[in-house]
């Protein structure tokens, strides 16, 4: 039956589409707003009325990953003319790159703090979505004694508040020289990820029907053998879809990295708000910062879309 | 025929013979995990329900003096703690409700055809992806009274956002609802279209309102996703620490976590922190057993 539509639904139907693209805008406008900050001159980050149309600049991207201090006076013709571009838009904001005796260019911390947050976030990744798949598998296939309790109880260690759970791990991190290292915190995001790795692969695992390798166990393969033969390969898209979850989990984390670290091994959450400070931050540097920050994840969010709704339930919800 | 059958046999008899068994595979992938949970969650909860009893204070050598049940009785007559339990459940309940009135209006107007929706719902969606100290920093820069593109979209003037001690714990709720309404608006989507057509169908051959439709059929259908999403959600309110502690220093948005961290983390106050800690575990798991009671119940249907 062909829907017949009479105009006040059409009329409805148009109004909703405006509504639909309005919140759009609203709800993306603070994300456009630190992209935009991200690329403006330092002048015109903050100015009323808010500036929208302006020549877009890469001297933020430069300030943030080198030490810079206040120009006291503009630089000479020879020393403008001798500097490469990327000194040139530093020295028209007013400002100049900090250079050590042998004029080698000084790093600020946000390339270290990246890094940390790369390597912590892919490592404790890998940990638990490796043993998740292991254990998940475990929880699917066979009769566990008391299943239900277990998983509740792999459940509720990432209920807490991270607080809750930082104070006692403080403590112990601190009598075993833990505290600010990679591999503290790669325990800790590893601890917490495992119960949602865990939860959502069995999700995926319950999903691969039992049939595929009882009839690889006939053909004689052995149990081993069928869960990296069949079952992996099976669960590939389950196990990619958690990998991101987790990743961006760990990526995102502040709490613990607050506490746990605050040189060596600090990630870029707690060290981009540090930059605000006292006094008037220079906002571009921070978009700057921040945007480079966001922008990995923006690109999982688009890739892992038709999985969202399974992983932000644990699983609950599947479609 | 018959040596087929032996051969099959044989075959996954040597398999078995050669691999290890089913327990023993068990054992081997659920074992490790629980362990791992057990020494890096479960032990230093166990080490610091020690430490509630003392007076310990990291920050010294100073050793810990056993003092009983004082930390405990203390901050349950402290009237400051219990006013950071009245302002985390009043921003529990205005995010929520922010949120789940957001989502669920937002899902109702993307219910429908509408060009782009699949890339309009993941542009949605992304907010909720991001990291809340980090994002929740540049909503400072939105919020500031002089500059702040928000005074200047809504003409607001110079209204103090975060440095108003009455206003700083909703702005920090709106900031949340901007970040989590997604979410639910995600769940509710999920729910809308699992109502099936014939019921409008129906409801609009008996000529029913709107109204009716809305409350007899859609509200009722969606509500069990719904629920999933207020708890979800009222648990992450709970334990709300990073935005809130980085936009504002307002005592009036002083919520648990933040009390608690700087409890342990500023005054050093390790061994009263300790036995914080656990009252707020207390609760955090009495909801959570609650709430994944639910889950079940919901995913057995």
């Amino acid at each position: 039956m062909a829907a017949v539509r009479t105009s006040s639904e059409i009329t409805v139907n148009r109004i909703a589409i405006v509504a639909v693209l309005l919140v759009t805008i609203i709800f993306l406008a603070p994300i456009y707003w630190i992209a935009s900050t991200a690329f403006k001159p330092r002048n015109l980050a903050t100015t009323i009325p808010p500036t929208v149309v302006f020549q877009p600049e890469i001297s933020p991207f430069v300030k943030l990953f080198t030490k810079r201090s206040q120009l006291r006076s503009p630089p000479s013709p020879e020393e403008y003319a001798a500097a490469p571009w990327w000194e040139r838009v530093v020295f028209d904001g007013g400002e100049k790159i900090v250079r050590d005796g042998k004029g080698q260019v000084q790093w600020s911390g946000y390339p270290s703090r990246f890094m940390n947050s790369l390597i912590i976030a892919i490592t404790s990744t890998v940990l638990a979505v490796g043993m998740g798949t292991f254990t998940a598998y475990g929880f699917s296939r066979f009769k566990v004694k008391g299943e239900a309790d277990l998983l509740f109880f792999i459940l509720s260690t990432r209920m807490l508040p991270p607080v809750v759970v930082a104070i006692p791990m403080f403590l112990m991190y601190r009598a075993v020289g833990l505290n600010d290292t990679h591999i503290g915190l790669i325990i800790l995001y590893t601890a917490f990820n495992l119960s949602f790795s865990v939860w959502l692969m069995k999700g995926f695992m319950d999903e691969i029907p039992k049939e595929y390798e009882e009839a690889a166990l006939v053909d004689g393969y052995t149990r081993m053998e069928a869960f990296f033969k069949i079952v992996l390969p099976e669960a590939a898209t389950g196990i990619a879809a958690t990998a991101v979850f987790c990743f961006i989990t760990a990526w995102n984390e502040y709490a613990f990295a607050l506490i746990m670290t605050n040189r060596r091994a600090q990630t870029a959450p707690p060290f981009i708000p540090s930059q605000v400070g006292s006094g008037l931050p220079d906002w571009t540097v921070i978009a700057a910062g921040t945007f480079l920050f966001l922008l990995p994840v923006a690109i999982f969010t688009f890739l892992l879309r038709n999985h969202l709704l399974r992983g932000m339930s644990f699983g609950a919800i599947r479609k | 025929m018959a040596t087929t059958m032996i051969t099959t046999l044989d075959r996954s008899t040597r398999a078995a013979a050669r691999g290890l068994s089913d327990i023993s595979i068990r054992n081997l992938f659920i074992i490790p995990t629980v362990l791992f949970l057990i020494v890096f969650n479960i032990f230093p909860l166990i080490y610091s329900l020690g430490y509630s009893f003392t007076d310990f204070r990291a920050s010294t050598n100073a050793p810990a003096n056993f003092v009983g049940l004082q930390n405990y009785r203390d901050l349950l007559n402290d009237p400051y703690v219990w006013s950071n339990f009245a302002i985390t459940a009043k921003y529990v309940i205005v995010s929520v409700v922010g949120q789940l009135l957001v989502g669920f209006g937002v899902a109702m107007l993307l219910n429908r055809d509408i060009p782009l929706k699949g890339l309009i719902t993941t542009l949605l969606l992304l907010p909720m992806m991001l990291s809340m100290a980090v994002v929740g920093l540049f909503w400072k820069l939105l919020y500031d009274p002089s500059w702040g593109v928000i005074n200047y979209a809504l003409g607001l003037g110079n209204f103090e956002w975060l440095a108003d001690p009455k206003m700083a714990l909703y702005a920090v709720a709106l900031t949340d609802i901007w970040m989590w309404s997604p979410f639910v608006m995600l769940l509710s989507l999920a729910g809308l279209s699992a109502v099936p057509k014939h019921l409008y169908e129906a409801a609009a051959i008996d000529r029913a309102g709107p109204f009716y439709t809305f409350f007899r059929i859609t509200l009722p259908l969606v509500a069990p996703i719904l629920m999933i999403a207020i708890i979800f959600r009222t648990m992450e309110a709970f334990k709300t620490f990073d935005l809130a502690y980085i936009l504002t220093s307002q005592p009036t948005a002083e919520l648990i976590s933040i009390r608690l961290y700087k409890m342990a983390f500023q005054e050093w106050q390790t061994g009263r922190s300790c036995a914080m800690a656990y009252i707020v575990l207390i609760m955090v798991l009495a909801i959570t057993n609650i709430y994944v009671k639910y889950l079940n119940k919901v995913k057995e249907r």
